[in-house]
């Protein structure tokens, strides 16, 4: 980020629906016990053959995470697997948001927790981005805007609680614990 | 109950309120109490590093359980009593997850447990999964559990690291969507049938945000195991759970078994159960009618689980990209038919299907057949208790004699992550619930369908509608 809640980037194109958690990261890869490095691993299934060469005809052929670290997707990305390696994976591959007319919600709420950013924007914003592939966006948390040059400003829906968060500089895990009191009234009162 | 119930709601409504510690406000979610945390290897060792890193303990070890199931072998131990593992990686998984169970004194069911099984079938089978509860686990299909009127869904680590240091959850209120299914099923027909129905008609993403509610006469006259395969997909069409109101089945299901509530609780438990209905003139956001009556035996025909027709159906044609992406992928043919089409590989097990009366619908089948020539069949039971059942009406010697393997619990070939796997191009006809491109291994084609379905493609070797060898019995 340029500035402080701001993605400066072009786009990375992956036209496809439904795209589910087992293509994002595989399951033969899930053994790990550690969150970091799963970058290799990510749309492993499309990149490499069955003997483990790279694919020649794959679509990250040609993708630059040095300037491409916004993946436009098709509709219900990250559908499947509640599998946190996704959004794991793709942020150690490069990515830092992902644009889709809709998200599924397990995903949406793993990408949040992790940073990744999950835009959801009207379908023709997707058909645009998808028709000019390596295009120049800017996406500004600070008020919840994707610009597409060329086309326009978009706002979109950003969880209000993340914002909460990130004013007060907490996660939130901090924030459940802030209301430890009130965990303990709800035990004592249904006996739990 | 910590406020009073307004009139006229709905079950999911019910067992929300009962849960609410602080109310949803502009800025912040609801935060809402986690009856029961279900753990396995592969989605917590995260969360206990994060705890650890912070300082946390596991807040109520007595609301966790947990087991192994994604990364173990279904294979027997050898003749040294040890168990061969995929990679040292499966092998190092389990192994933290005894370390973690034990460092925060955890009730973990492991190899040495009578209990050990898939989680969502260990969870009823020892009577853990009551109505009313909240319960979450870090799996996508735990709204398994549902089937007991619970409230329960699948979440990532960070929010597993969440319950166990709070045992509370963010979350904002989900909509609710109604499916009434009416009317008795057909020959042949099974609750895996329904719900690839259901998922059928209303898409991959028809309940992306919303909690289902299956009720109607169908669901009613469904045992728990034909619910719980239900509720198990909901995700498959992208629903955060799904549910139904508990009866006398489901009290039936749990009586004696060693979590429920015995001797006096178990009354005082029922009476408050008996509550958990959606009550008449409540509304659910959302309504979907099906008719039961005409569904067919079904099974996919794609890559993703609402890509699915009555068996007998002509295949989709290729008049899209979705199709054409799907028909490309499976190496078939628009507009002709799938039955016919030569099978390599069985697998009767997973979450969804792997349950006693799943094992009996295709041992009834296969009893005194032989599975076609050349293809390989695995049947994996969901876990010890019932694989200990399984065998105790020589469900095992059945599989065995028809040339089946009978393996050892676990998820097996569902995601194949523990070296149950097909070979590339293979084409699986599987009990379970996801038939993503690679996911039963690299290349591999799935066609999900019931257990009667699958037993059927095992004798014949080919796509086959179950009624046929059902129709040779009659």
């Amino acid at each position: 980020m340029s500035q402080k809640g701001i993605v400066d980037s072009r786009t990375f194109n992956l036209s496809v629906d439904h795209i589910d958690t087992d293509q994002i990261i595989p399951g033969q890869f899930l053994t790990t016990t550690e969150r970091e490095g799963l970058g290799r691993f990510c749309f492993h299934g499309w990149r490499f053959d069955e003997a483990g060469a790279e694919r020649e005809d794959h679509p990250f052929r040609d993708f630059d995470p040095a300037r491409q670290q916004v993946l436009v997707a098709g509709s219900n990305f990250g559908c499947g697997s509640s599998r946190e390696h996704a959004p794991w994976a793709l942020m150690d591959f490069g990515f830092r948001a992902v644009i889709s007319s809709r998200f599924a919600d397990i995903f949406r709420s793993n990408a949040l927790k992790n940073g990744l950013l999950p835009i959801t924007v009207e379908r023709e914003v997707v058909d645009f981005l998808h028709a000019h592939p390596d295009h120049p966006v800017r996406i500004d948390i600070n008020d919840n805007t994707l610009a597409v040059e060329g086309l326009g400003n978009f706002e979109f829906p950003l969880d209000p609680f993340s914002g909460y968060c990130l004013i007060r500089g907490i996660d939130q895990l901090t924030f459940l614990l802030e209301n430890e009191s009130e965990i303990s009234l709800y035990e004592h009162e249904n006996n739990a | 109950m910590s406020e009073p119930l307004r009139p006229a709601s709905t079950l999911f409504e019910k067992i929300w309120q009962r849960h609410i510690v602080r109310q949803e406000t502009e800025d912040t979610p609801a935060i809402l109490y986690i009856d029961l945390q279900l753990l396995h290897e592969v989605t917590s060792p995260q969360a206990f590093d994060e705890l650890r890193h912070r300082g946390l303990r596991v807040r109520r070890p007595d609301r966790c359980l947990a087991t192994i199931d994604h990364s173990t072998p279904t294979t027997p131990p050898d003749a040294n009593g040890v168990r061969h593992y995929n990679t040292p990686e499966a092998r190092a998984q389990v192994d933290k997850l005894h370390e973690n169970c034990a460092e925060n004194g955890i009730d973990l069911h492991s190899w040495d447990s009578p209990s050990r099984g898939i989680v969502h079938v260990m969870g009823p089978e020892l009577g853990a999964t009551q109505p009313g509860m909240t319960i979450v686990c870090g799996d996508s299909h735990t709204a398994t559990h549902g089937a007991f009127g619970a409230l329960a869904f699948g979440i990532g680590t960070t929010e597993v690291g969440h319950v166990m240091a709070t045992q509370c959850l963010l979350q904002s209120k989900p909509k609710t969507l109604g499916i009434r299914i009416e009317g008795a099923l057909q020959p042949g027909v099974t609750a895996k049938d329904v719900i690839l129905h259901v998922i059928g008609t209303i898409g991959v993403d028809g309940g992306t945000g919303s909690v289902i509610e299956y009720f109607g006469s169908t669901v009613r006259d469904m045992n728990m195991e034909g619910r719980m395969t239900m509720c198990n997909m909901s995700i498959e069409c992208g629903a955060r759970a799904g549910m139904v109101a508990p009866d006398e089945k489901t009290f039936a299901y749990l009586e004696g078994r060693p979590m429920a509530p015995a001797g006096e609780h178990w009354d005082a438990a029922i009476a408050d159960w008996k509550t958990l209905v959606t009550d008449p003139g409540a509304r659910h956001d959302r309504l979907v009618e099906i008719d039961a009556t005409r569904i067919e035996p079904s099974i996919t025909w794609g890559i993703n689980p609402g890509m699915v027709m009555a068996i007998d159906d002509f295949i989709p044609s290729a008049d899209n990209a979705a199709n054409r992406e799907a028909l490309d992928y499976m190496q078939l043919e628009g507009g002709a038919r799938l039955t016919g089409e030569p099978v390599n590989v069985v697998f009767i097990g997973s979450c969804t299907n792997s349950r006693l009366t799943d094992l009996r619908a295709a041992a009834a089948l296969l009893k005194d057949r032989r599975i076609a020539p050349g293809i390989r069949v695995l049947v994996v039971p969901g876990s010890e208790a019932t694989r200990r059942e399984a065998e105790a009406e020589g469900l095992d010697r059945v599989f065995i004699k028809a040339g089946a393997e009978w393996r050892e619990p676990g998820c097996s070939m569902c995601l194949a992550m523990n070296g149950d796997s097909a070979n590339p191009g293979d084409l699986v006809v599987s009990t379970s619930n996801r038939n993503f491109k690679g996911r039963q291994g690299r290349g591999v084609r799935t066609l999900l369908a019931s257990p009667l379905t699958a037993a059927a493609c095992a004798l014949t070797g080919r796509v086959t509608n179950p009624r046929e060898i059902m129709g040779a019995e009659a």
